[in-house]
């Protein structure tokens, strides 16, 4: 049991490097948006899990309850933001790459580079 | 009982994002992406983070899966190319969880109250609020008030890319309106009887939810973010219903770019309001006599603002991708 409170942080490292071999190993550009969006999770599940306190509750305050434990809002509130950022930047990445395919008739890296070349 | 979930639903996310990196088609990977989501937004709701995980199922599973799948359709739903670099790709990836892992042991266990990140500013942060700010959800006080500039930044950073994704797709509008108009017949779900009369019917509570987010975010969980995102998933919703050209002509394009600036400039307006009043820019206090009055009304001023901002740039954004295919 004295390991399953580092779940979290592990799940985190397997995501975040999960997300990292993609953008490595695949040509496809929108594959390597994907593999963006899960490192980019992971982050998110890194900081959420910071925020947990052991019996606590959402931080939503209620009257009439003093001695209420709350879980940490500061992180929620980072995350919440980054998560609207995020789609906000996945949304311009995924116009490029449109535009590229416009241009290339491909989103294949390899392909682009050939065509390049010729 | 609470642990075993979360344990079970954060191994669930790992196989899904295996199954992402796995596939080559990237049909099935955009799907995925989706349940990924959706298992991410569940585990932040066990995890006490009701605001994180409303907004991450409105956002992850909802809008970044038309934007994907709109993207999908522009362009090529299999991945062709040979895959490079594999061992490399493994060294680094295999070096990195071993890195975080051995990392790991030292940080404190989940939901250690004695953790540092609760030693700082949080508890100032919870004790302060009732007094300062006087709205029951912290997340939001946060957000909206102590941490203002911030969330304006953030804002920008949103209204700056539906500005940039209508730069870069925008450029074959004018071809579109010459050109013939797009069969509307084959586009969306009306050519299927139980989404279209189901949607049909969600329709209106999706944007009265919506509104509901927008406006009691100050007491419960909720606010200008995930209400933003929730309208804009309802109208994206009626733009595969009724057709493109019909959601244009609810709400046509203009209105669009103007509700991304008029939300923009609505929270700045409020933080020079503050210091025309004699208060530093986005201090509430000085806005009404009393200053928790003025915490409360401009609160609901600047998430106001952050829902319009939002709104419209989803929406633009999911425009400027089909006016795009229409174009082809």
């Amino acid at each position: 049991m004295e390991y399953l409170g580092l779940y979290n942080y592990w799940v985190f490292a397997v995501l975040l490097v999960t997300g990292l071999y993609a953008v490595i190993v695949s040509t496809n550009l929108l594959k390597k948006l994907l593999g963006m969006s899960i490192f980019q999770a992971a982050v998110f599940l890194l900081y959420i899990t910071m925020d947990k306190i052991e019996g606590g509750t959402a931080p939503i305050t209620r009257a009439g309850a003093p001695d209420q434990l709350y879980s940490n809002p500061l992180p929620q509130v980072l995350i919440l933001t980054a998560i609207v950022v995020g789609i906000a930047t996945l949304s311009l990445g995924l116009a490029m790459v449109v535009r590229i395919y416009d241009d290339y008739g491909t989103i294949d890296e390899q392909e682009m580079a050939r065509r390049d070349r010729e | 009982m609470v642990t075993v979930f979360i344990v079970f639903l954060l191994t669930l996310l790992v196989i899904t994002a295996i199954g992402i990196v796995r596939t080559r088609d990237l049909f099935a990977a955009v799907m995925l992406t989706g349940i990924f989501s959706l298992e991410l937004a569940i585990v932040f709701f066990l995890l006490d983070a009701a605001d994180v995980a409303l907004t991450e199922a409105a956002v992850g599973a909802g809008i970044a899966t038309v934007l994907l799948l709109g993207a999908l359709a522009l362009t090529d739903d299999r991945e062709r190319g040979r895959r490079m670099r594999r061992g490399l790709g493994l060294v680094v990836a295999a070096g990195a969880a071993a890195s975080l892992v051995y990392a790991s042991f030292e940080q404190p266990r989940l939901g250690d109250p004695l953790a540092p990140a609760h030693q700082h500013v949080a508890p100032w942060y919870l004790e302060q609020t009732p007094e300062l700010v006087g709205v029951p959800n912290v997340v939001t006080a946060v957000l909206a008030s102590f941490r203002g500039y911030d969330t304006l930044g953030e804002l920008f950073v949103i209204f700056t890319a539906a500005i940039g994704v209508r730069f870069i797709l925008g450029t074959r509008l004018r071809t579109l309106r010459h050109g013939e108009l797009p069969s509307a017949d084959e586009s969306g779900l009306r050519s299927h009887l139980v989404p279209a009369v189901v949607g049909r019917l969600l329709l209106p509570f999706i944007v009265l939810f919506g509104l509901y987010v927008q406006f009691h975010g100050d007491y419960g969980p909720g606010g200008g973010f995930q209400a933003g995102a929730l309208i804009a998933a309802g109208l994206i919703l009626y733009a595969m219903l009724a057709g493109e050209e019909a959601a244009l002509k609810a709400v046509p394009r203009p209105i669009l770019m103007g509700m991304t600036v008029a939300g923009v400039l609505l929270y700045s307006a409020v933080g020079v309001a503050g210091m025309l009043l004699g208060g530093n820019f986005l201090d509430y206090s000085v806005l009404l006599a009393d200053p928790v009055a003025g915490q409360h009304l401009g609160i609901l001023l600047i998430e106001l603002g952050v829902g319009i901002t939002v709104a419209g740039a989803l929406l633009s954004i999911f425009h400027a991708f089909a006016a795009h295919r229409t174009a082809h």
